[in-house]
């Protein structure tokens, strides 16, 4: 039936075409008459200022690099800071023979290959009117042997540039990070039209985060320019925006004492404050010195750094995996009354191990002779491995599992530093999946006593232990207190981003076994080598401690023999001068590894 | 004068009249190309650094796409029409290609590496698409029923996702712009053209949404050039330096001290109109427009004369989409457009779209050559 309209009009169809022809042709001379329109103002209305421009003078575009944001702590005091240093910087377009130019330079400053191919490598990338850096942190020596000669080098100048210092050193380079040349790789992927006149960019930790943020934003120079390519006039200039001054919950001065506490052994510790869940210690020791990342570190040092048996560059508190040992105690004790597989008042003779129904294996406690009978409270006080294993299998891995995942064990805290690893919290599922295996009921025992598969970071058992101490109130840990640039303040955390229904009662309960760790009547002595206390004050409830394993790793290191790594021990020295020490620190979670 | 003509036929007619006829060569339109391509070999010198190898690799790539021209324009249009829905299938499967073996190369990829062959299926889709909608709309009654309008768009839009997603937006709007005019010169109803424009505007939330980071900064850029001027923006800063100082007279072949010192960046392919403008001024760019215009009136008459409705929504949509190749690469040297890779048509260094072009005008020309004259 469609046929009878879709007959075709020959007729009509053609002079229908010829009005959409002429229509087409109207709308082209009126566009091309819009093209003539722009000529004339380009060509005859503006030649004048553009031929100026282009003939007789050059304009030259130079970008005016924003000063990079400052890194304060919490208390205001500088962790990465600007300071100026002369910098010796070519213009290729000035430079006739820049090969040679660098072959005299080099026999007058030293001037190692490394750093003529990172200038070459540079200069590629930039505009050959670009002034391109050299050689940074010239000496007044230096400065001076150049000056003297510098008529001989045209288009070579020294130019005094600001550049990041970090005057705390190694204290704080696992928090704050550096900054480095932009490399290769970052050139392909950066929005290059940011980074004009910047050379730097944040390679690790807080620089890296929050690059974006440091930054800030790029001006530029209209410059005009005679024949020899000297400046003669500014024409317009595009004032640059510094970067953004962060301010990080950090508090230097604990980080000092944690650092130097953690003395000549292989650690680290975090603390962070628990109803803000800002990081106020973060520390991992050693550290290294980030001040020769900025100017380009020498392969040498670099190297040194890398193969170091103490692993200077390895972030023991963010990326270091260790199992947690008696740590986890106290939230598993919380599992198992929150699923109400045993109360608070359970009690359980320890004979000193444990056995699997039907099963000869003997799963031993830390104390040979046992413990006898223990409640719950006694349990976590002493640390009752049988107690926990006998816990472990009523409550089986799965809800374990599930459980300490609240609490992120097994996943990343979400800290505001990259590089993060996840830790791990076994399930069923998991060892089938990357170990395609069975779960067997023994490792389920040793799971109890955060043995086994069980890893944990510093960092992660921190976050737990502040988000048991909050009741289940989940907050993100984060190092950035606030970013202030000249036009708005952020602040940062504070906010619950989740909340663990917890009976309130229940917490109440492994908050007093844990206070009884150090001061109740069960607890082992205070110079007893074996728990890490920390007295949380102000109010009672609150009160806190976290006990650690009774384990010791001597895993000797050839270079040192000391202890190295792996489990929670504290010597009494470090417990009675950290104990007061801490004790300045109001609802703050700590973990410190050694 | 036809009746004349014809009354003549059986008389042998000049030598010159013969040869051409036999050609199938649009006289005309051949020598507004052979003027616009001897343009190119003029200014090419001049914007490549004077360099007789680049003029070489140019004149070897335009004469093989005036072959290609010939060798269309023998081919008599019904073929073409009957070819239609194949050619475009093949265009949409080789795009499909692409796009998977650029999701195995994780990266842009427009090629199509035949090992002895490369080409880039999107430069084919510029003639098979409006071709397609040519044919599908030749076969209903004019003007299209908006079910029909609605089916043409349909076809256009997977080639053009398509190509826009390589990413080269360049080529998938003048993909969509060709089959656009295909519809328009069908006699699309002004109402529903008015109402697609407001649609479109609406829409540009979401299309910015799907661009590259690359080409929001070319729009961005375009909006405010003084936001990078030392990337982006460069190009069109220099471009209106080198444009501006060129004045009415311009300064003269191989004077353009923009080009010649670097300053200027593409001046042999995209950016070489800057190049033209500023040797040959104002005088000179409205010639090459005057040009260019010509050529287009042409084509636009041979669609005029068509004979049948497929040969006349081809043609006028082939010599639409060449204005929009000229007003696109011009608009964005002198700056009123966003900077996006259009090449000048015939004039740029670079073969593949004038391989392309050169075979949109073989058709022309084809269409033109094998009217039947009827008596009237």
């Amino acid at each position: 039936m469609d046929r009878k309209f879709a007959i075709k009009d020959p007729l009509a169809e053609s002079r229908l075409f010829l009005s959409r022809i002429v229509a087409a042709f109207i709308l082209i001379l009126f566009l091309i008459a819009g093209l003539v329109v722009r000529l004339v103002y380009l060509q005859v209305v503006g030649h004048e200022h553009y031929a100026t421009l282009s003939k007789d003078n050059r304009i030259k575009i130079s970008p005016l690099p924003p000063t990079r944001g400052v890194i304060y702590d919490r208390k205001g005091r500088m962790l990465a800071e600007n300071v100026p240093t002369y910098s010796l910087e070519l213009i290729p377009e000035q430079i006739e023979n820049i090969d040679d130019t660098l072959v005299r330079l080099q026999k007058l400053l030293d001037i190692s290959e490394e750093k003529i191919d990172l200038f070459q490598k540079q200069r590629k990338r930039n505009k050959s009117f670009t002034s391109t850096p050299l050689l940074q942190n010239l000496s007044d020596e230096e400065v001076a042997k150049f000056a003297v000669v510098r008529p001989y080098f045209p288009g070579v100048d020294v130019y005094a540039r600001l550049v990041r210092h970090y005057p705390y050193g190694d204290l704080a380079s696992h928090v704050v990070g550096y900054v480095g040349r932009i490399n290769e790789k970052e050139m392909q992927t950066l929005p290059l039209a940011k980074y004009r006149g910047t050379n730097h960019i944040g390679k690790t930790g807080i620089e890296k985060t929050y690059e974006e943020h440091l930054l800030g934003t790029a001006g530029y120079e209209e410059i005009e320019t005679n024949a020899q390519a000297r400046a003669v006039n500014t024409v317009a200039t595009v004032e640059p925006v510094a970067g953004s001054n962060i301010y990080l919950t950090l508090d230097i001065d604990l980080q000092k004492i944690a650092y130097d506490a953690l003395s000549e052994y292989n650690g680290a510790a975090v603390a962070i404050e628990i109803k803000t869940g800002g990081v106020l210690v973060f520390a991992s020791r050693p550290g290294f010195d980030p001040n020769p990342f900025v100017s380009g570190i020498s392969g040498k040092e670099y190297k040194a750094l890398q193969d170091s048996p103490d692993q200077p560059l390895y972030n023991r508190a963010l990326r270091g995996q260790y199992p947690p040992g008696s740590t986890v105690k106290p939230f598993l004790a919380l599992a198992g009354l929150e699923y109400g597989v045993t109360d608070f008042n359970h009690r359980l003779f320890c004979p000193g191990y444990y056995k699997l129904p039907n099963v000869d294996h003997k799963y031993r406690d830390w104390k040979k002779w046992g413990h006898g009978m223990v409640d719950m409270n006694d349990a976590i006080t002493q640390s009752c491995d049988v107690y926990f294993y006998d816990l472990a299998l009523a409550l089986g891995i799965d809800k374990m599992h599930d459980f300490m995942d609240k609490f992120s064990f097994g996943r990343k805290t979400g800290i505001d530093l990259v590089g993060e690893v996840d830790g791990l919290m076994p399930s069923k599922e998991w060892k089938k999946h990357y170990r395609s295996q069975a779960w067997f009921p023994g490792e389920t025992l040793i799971t109890g006593i955060g043995q086994g598969y069980t890893q944990a970071t510093p960092l992660q058992l921190a976050h737990a232990t502040a988000t048991l101490a909050n009741y289940g109130k989940v907050i993100t840990p984060h190092l950035v207190h606030s970013i202030i640039s000249a036009d708005y303040a952020d602040m940062i955390g504070g906010k619950a981003d989740a909340l663990i229904p917890l009976k309130t009662q229940n917490v109440e309960n492994i908050i007093k076994g844990m206070t009884n760790v150090v001061h109740g009547a069960r607890g082992p002595p205070v110079a007893w080598p074996r728990p890490l206390p920390i007295k949380l004050p102000v109010r009672p409830a609150r009160r806190k401690c976290l006990p650690s394993s009774r384990k010791r790793n001597t895993t000797r290191t050839p270079s040192t023999l000391k202890c190295a790594t792996m489990p929670y021990s504290s010597p009494s020295r470090l417990c009675t001068t950290r104990k007061s020490r801490w004790r300045l620190l109001p609802n703050t979670a700590a973990t410190e590894v050694r | 004068m036809r009746t004349e003509m014809r009354n003549e036929q059986f008389q042998p007619p000049s030598l010159l009249g013969n040869l051409l006829r036999k050609l199938h060569i649009d006289i005309p339109l051949f020598i507004g190309l052979l003027l616009i391509c001897a343009t190119s070999f003029v200014i090419l010198y001049s914007a490549g650094g004077q360099e007789v190898p680049l003029l070489i690799r140019h004149a070897t790539r335009m004469g093989f796409a005036i072959l290609l021209m010939i060798v269309l324009a023998h081919v008599n249009p019904r073929r073409f029409q009957s070819f239609s829905v194949a050619l475009f299938s093949v265009c949409v499967l080789l795009l499909l290609a692409v796009a998977v073996m650029g999701q195995i190369s994780m990266g842009a990829q427009r090629w199509l590496d035949l090992g002895f062959f490369r080409f880039q299926p999107s430069e084919f889709t510029k003639i098979s698409a409006p071709m397609m909608v040519a044919w599908y709309l030749s076969e209903r009654a004019l003007p299209p029923k908006p079910k029909h309008v609605l089916g043409a768009a349909t076809l256009l839009i997977v080639p053009v996702l398509l190509i826009a997603k390589q990413p080269d937006l360049g080529t998938s709007l003048l993909v969509a712009s060709s089959g656009a005019a295909v519809l328009f010169f069908a006699g699309l109803s002004w109402w529903f053209m008015l109402g697609i424009v407001a649609l479109l505007a609406s829409l540009t939330p979401v299309l910015w949404h799907f661009m590259r980071d690359y080409q929001r900064n070319r729009v961005l850029t375009f909006m405010n050039p003084e936001a990078d001027p030392m990337g982006a923006g460069y190009h069109i800063i220099q471009s209106k330096i080198a444009i501006g100082s060129g004045g009415i007279n311009g300064k003269g072949w191989l004077g353009s001290s923009q080009a010649e010192l670097d300053f200027l960046p593409e001046s042999s392919t995209d950016f070489i109109f800057a190049v033209f403008a500023e040797e040959f001024g104002l005088f000179g760019c409205v010639g090459l427009l005057v040009l260019y215009l010509l050529v287009i009136s042409r084509c636009f008459y041979i669609a005029v004369q068509a004979q049948d409705t497929y040969s006349r929504l081809l043609a006028g949509s082939l010599a639409f989409t060449f204005f929009v190749y000229v007003f696109v690469n011009i608009g964005m040297v002198i700056g009123v457009l966003p900077v996006v890779g259009v090449p000048l048509p015939l004039v740029s260094y670079g073969g593949t779209s004038m391989v392309t072009l050169m075979a949109g005008f073989g058709i022309l020309m084809s269409i033109h050559t094998h009217r039947k004259l009827l008596p009237v």
